[in-house]
């Protein structure tokens, strides 16, 4: 094959120096922009925004915005690694009362003990991370469907939630906190406010892009982000090759858990007490920002940042139609379709990606 | 059984059997494969042609008889413990995750990386760079290493397997079945890749049900029915007719050739 030119040796040149293969048609930058994991979300995510800043008075003033971050980032935070988790080919129906869960064990603990916040805070992180790796050692040893796994789990820690919280407390929630030693650092790290530019930002936002950015390097730069896409794109494959498909799995379930762990701190510290029946059906709201960004449902597809754009056309509509002054009712109904919409593209573009030339 | 050469077999099984539950999956099953020779593998559906490679791969344990690897007795704990022993498996319709872009698919499981610590990262240009020469050295020109796999055709897909088992200093190949979704001329395809693997001084197991296509490359022929071995032939022993013969059950083609003669 020496007569195969420098196309060879030239190598994938960033910026298209390697001379043009003649049966490459000329890809225009749409179509490249088309095969994106994100692009539905991001077109969604424009449309949303053009709407509401026609629609509603003031959503483009710097106190909306940080309304708008704020809301999307609390979706976000957990919807990164449940996109993750999504790509890896599994679901968790637990996510949400996980994370009240968290909040709960965090601030029971303290209170209890009578210890430093920081202790209940630690304690927490350990139990939210072993039902994160329950969910997975279940999921990978039974060869359930992670639908029925993380079913059981939702429901367990849903009594376990509001039992615990009245076998210790008496009441449906927590004592106050607020005068515990290390709540203010811990108020600081997890729910803080910070002026920036003009703009009130929450802390949850730094949070949000810092786990966006981490998993965006995880998922396309690392082994582990080979690894992911793998196991939920042909599991069978992937052990064939020597991929550790159990370990990936159950490290994608603890990822839940951490996320989990931070939003649920963020739920306490915001304030000082947290109810316990909260954070049922929020996990479907987290699937379907993930969706939204063009996570394929049956694994192997998506992104990070699309998860990231979900979460954003969430914020931005769920409040935008609070300062267009309409009945909230609506925004379950904008969801749904929106939800409809992106499936619907996210399979055309899988389509074209699979398609047999 | 002749053995004309004297060298060590890269793989020899003598003897094997496997057993699930009260099903007898393989009885006394001897193959050897040397380097730079194929040895085919050739069954119907049934005949426990998949136990066999399984076996190999590591997937799962023999329950009798003998596996040796460059004449050390071995028993393979996982599909990693094989590939870690030069034995590399391409499967049939498990070989590659569709979505995923070919250089990803060519390095999955391997992945290499450079800096250190948490900052360990693929080393993604070396990826791109060596899939495209290590398929074009295959005789195999990708208009684009980042198209997913799934639009590669299905010869074009095995070819990628092949490359990927070779790159990996492979010594031994085990193909499933490589031709069987195949055309006519993507199966020509696919051989003279396998001829490739041979000519780089690789042992390969060819598993297929097609004798023509086991009789234009192989050097050793074995042959099974029913979880048992009925032959096991080297290429000047046997000629394509007996072959075909052989695996069809002999016997069971004749009275069926007689059942549909007309007339």
């Amino acid at each position: 094959m020496t007569t195969t030119d420098t196309r060879a040796t030239g190598g994938p040149a960033p910026g298209g120096e390697r001379p043009r293969d003649e049966r490459l048609l000329r890809t225009s930058p749409l179509r490249k922009l088309l095969s994106r994991p994100e692009l539905g979300s991001v077109v969604g995510a424009l449309a949303v925004l053009v709407f509401f800043a026609v629609a509603a008075d003031g959503f483009l003033r710097p106190s909306s915005i940080s309304t708008v971050l704020y809301a999307s980032s609390t979706i976000g935070i957990m919807a990164v690694p449940v996109a993750l988790l999504m790509i890896g080919g599994e679901f968790d129906l637990s996510a949400g009362v996980m994370v009240t869960s968290s909040a709960l064990i965090s601030s029971m603990f303290s209170y209890q003990m009578t210890a430093n916040i920081w202790v209940g805070a630690g304690v927490s992180l350990l139990v939210t991370l072993a039902v994160g790796a329950f969910n997975g050692f279940m999921l990978t040893r039974t060869k359930l469907p992670s639908f029925i796994v993380t079913l059981g789990t939702f429901l367990m820690l849903t009594g376990m939630n509001l039992g615990f919280t009245k076998l210790i407390d008496g009441t449906v929630s927590t004592k106050s906190i607020g005068d515990m030693e290390g709540f203010p650092s811990a108020h600081a790290l997890f729910a803080s406010t910070l002026g920036i530019g003009g703009v009130d930002l929450k802390v949850t936002v730094l949070w949000w892009l810092g786990l966006v950015a981490l998993a965006s390097w995880v998922l396309l730069r690392t082994r582990v982000g080979n690894w992911i896409f793998a196991v939920g794109g042909n599991e069978d494959a992937a052990r064939a090759v020597g991929v550790p498909v159990a370990k990936t799995k159950i490290g994608l379930y603890m990822g839940v858990a951490f996320g989990a762990w931070v939003s649920g701190q963020h739920l306490l510290f915001s304030f000082d007490t947290v109810q316990s029946g909260e954070g049922v059906g929020n996990e479907l709201i987290y699937i379907i920002a993930a969706v939204i960004g063009g996570c394929l449902i049956t694994g192997g597809y998506g992104s990070a940042v699309g998860s990231a754009v979900g979460a954003l056309l969430f914020g931005m509509t769920s409040k935008g139609i609070v300062f267009a002054e309409w009945n909230p009712d609506w925004f379950k109904f904008f969801l749904g379709a929106m939800l409809l919409l992106a499936t619907l593209l996210n399979t055309w573009v899988r389509k074209r990606a699979e398609a047999t030339k | 059984m002749t053995v004309t050469e004297e060298r060590v077999p890269l793989v020899e099984l003598t003897d094997v059997s496997k057993h699930y539950g009260n099903v007898r999956a393989l009885e006394g099953v001897s193959l050897e494969v040397h380097a730079g020779e194929i040895t085919c593998v050739l069954g119907d559906n049934g005949a426990g042609k998949s136990t066999l490679i399984k076996t190999i791969a590591g997937l799962h344990q023999h329950d009798g008889g003998t596996l040796r690897i460059e004449g050390e007795e071995t028993r393979l704990a996982s599909p990693r413990d094989a590939l870690d022993r030069g034995i590399a498996t391409v499967y049939q319709d498990l070989a590659v995750v569709s979505l995923m872009p070919v250089w990803r698919n060519f390095f999955l499981g391997s992945e290499p990386r450079k800096g250190k610590g948490p900052f360990a990262r693929l080393d993604t240009d070396l990826m791109r760079r060596t899939t495209r020469e290590e398929l074009l050295r295959m005789g195999i020109d990708l208009r684009d290493v980042d198209q997913p796999i799934g639009t590669l055709s299905g010869g074009e897909r095995q070819c990628v397997a092949i490359a990927r088992a070779v790159h990996f200093g492979a010594k031994v190949l085990v193909l499933d079945e490589p031709t069987a979704a195949l055309g006519v001329k993507q199966s020509g395809v696919v051989l003279k890749y396998v001829a490739a693997a041979r000519d780089a001084g690789l042992g390969v197991v060819l598993i297929t049900h097609n004798p023509h296509h086991a009789h234009l490359v192989g050097d050793r022929f074995v042959l099974l029915r029913r979880g048992a071995m009925v032959g096991n032939h080297t290429r000047d022993e046997i000629t394509l007719d007996e072959l075909t013969k052989q695996m069809a059950g002999g016997a069971d083609l004749d009275a069926l050739h007689h059942e549909l003669k007309r007339g």
